[in-house]
């Protein structure tokens, strides 16, 4: 014996939700990555700290207000109801709009990183080369900020894989909608199958070191390595 | 530095037990009954009680692995009976605290109807349950729809708490419209405190009988024993009763 269908789901539903927050996190991350980096503004601060928030806050806060905000009574359940789109409570979606925001600072403040290290300087010469703002950001960001794009990617991965609290509020563990890893391992542990739940935390204890292993190899950008 | 760290410590360590203290752990069903009861064994003998609310399946865990509860209040009797046997907690001292109810609640008033015909009508996103696999009242709740013939058609809707309250949590947010939560947990004085419910009839699932035991860390702690005889006196079955259990 080893994992059970049940677990096979948990698994498969881990990786397509930390997918799709992922490729979601680099579209809504990249461009709050660009205006950080390069704005003058003052609600810089204010931006900067809210997207930190999550490094913060205990993911019980998130997921409690999640839950009342994302319910019929809520804003943002008014709003999706009004859509059509159904309420997001225990749905994938919810996890996913969830998950985005849990995970928005693994992958803002690296790619902001990223691109802060590249400077005006480029930009400024590929702008005298007449190329348009779109070109330069294709031509000149993406290639040079490259490692903090893969670290943002992975973090925001990996960190969505590892996410308990909110999807244990606002999930219902639901098999195959939203009963993750996470939630799959708490259960088999409350129900004394140490076996299955050794089997699955196990895997998640190589997974984390083989991911983190991944990064730091790729990326050796360490200050006094050049 | 240094010397700030050990003061904390040492502060940390040298915490002064005044009174005696009670640690137990509760099914969360009983969190409203055993918060009054406590209150009143506080005033009436002197003792502290420090209250842990929780699943069932969690607390088995929890005290298998060392947790420093002294007395249980499991939400079933085969958790007390599986401590007794594998020796972690007294022998002889089990006994029934209260028998459960289960009901199918809504949090919108009129939404349930008493004979709970609203399952088979249908006319609901999301079915609240504590989970199945750990806690008692799910389980029920899981039974009752097997007996009705309407777990196939209604699986799709079920979601889970982790234990009973988040179960009514989620139907009090109104993102479940209904659940099956514990009587308790919305009975008070011979009413429902809000909204609508089908109080199950007790022939449609097996009785949740909820009992007590001494664990090991409270064996020869007077404060612990004389807790679980204050829950089977008159002050405390009183309170019992009012928030819908039987006996």
């Amino acid at each position: 014996m080893m994992l059970d269908p049940q677990d096979w789901s948990a698994l498969w539903l881990t990786v397509r939700l930390a997918t799709t927050v992922t490729v979601l996190l680099l579209i809504v991350g990249t461009p709050i990555a660009w205006w950080l980096a390069y704005t003058r503004s003052r609600l810089r601060g204010v931006v900067s700290a809210l997207v930190s928030m999550p490094l913060v806050l205990p993911p019980t806060v998130l997921g409690f207000y999640l839950l009342l905000l994302m319910g019929p009574h809520g804003p943002v359940g008014a709003l999706t109801q009004a859509l059509g789109l159904g309420m997001l409570p225990f749905t994938f979606t919810g996890l996913v709009v969830a998950s985005t925001f849990y995970s928005l600072p693994f992958v803002v403040q690296p790619v902001q990183n990223a691109i802060e290290a590249i400077g005006r300087r480029p930009l400024e010469v590929a702008a005298t080369l007449r190329a348009s703002p779109w070109d330069r950001f294709w031509s000149v960001v993406v290639p040079l900020a490259r490692p903090g794009f893969l670290t943002g990617a992975i973090l925001g991965f990996a960190h969505t894989v590892g996410e308990f609290g909110v999807v244990l509020m606002i999930g219902g563990n639901i098999p195959d909608r939203t009963r993750v890893v996470s939630v799959q391992i708490f259960d088999h542990v409350e129900a004394l199958e140490y076996t299955q739940a050794h089997w699955l935390a196990g895997g998640m204890v190589a997974f984390a070191f083989f991911v983190l292993l991944a990064l730091y190899t790729l990326n050796p950008q360490g200050s006094f390595r050049k | 530095m240094k010397k700030l760290l050990s003061l904390l410590v040492f502060a940390c360590l040298a915490s002064p037990v005044l009174a005696d203290e009670v640690k137990i752990a509760v099914a969360a069903n009983f969190t409203a009954p055993i918060q009054k009861i406590a209150a009143d064994f506080e005033k009436d003998t002197g003792n502290k009680v420090l209250i842990s609310t929780g699943a069932t399946g969690a607390f088995y865990a929890q005290i298998k692995n060392g947790a420093p509860f002294e007395v249980f209040l499991a939400a079933d009797d085969e958790t007390p009976a599986k401590l007794e046997n594998e020796g972690a907690g007294v022998k002889g001292s089990r006994y029934t605290y209260a028998i459960g109810k289960l009901v199918l609640w809504s949090a919108k008033p009129g939404f349930v109807d008493a004979k709970g015909d609203v399952l088979k009508k249908g006319g609901f996103e999301h079915l609240s349950l504590a989970n199945p696999k750990t806690a008692p009242y799910g389980a029920a709740g899981v039974e009752v729809l097997k007996k009705l013939g309407l777990f196939d058609s209604l699986h799709g809707k079920i979601v889970q708490g982790e234990n009973i309250s988040q179960a009514q949590q989620f139907v009090a947010s109104g993102n479940a419209e209904l659940g099956f939560v514990a009587l308790s947990q919305v009975w008070k004085d011979g009413a429902l405190t809000s909204g609508s419910a089908w109080i199950v009839p007790a022939s449609e699932y097996t009785p949740i009988r909820q009992d007590a035991i001494l664990l090991s860390n409270g064996a020869g702690k007077p404060a612990a024993e004389a807790l679980l005889k204050y829950l089977k006196g008159d002050k405390a079955r009183a309170v019992i009763k009012s928030y819908g259990y039987e006996f």
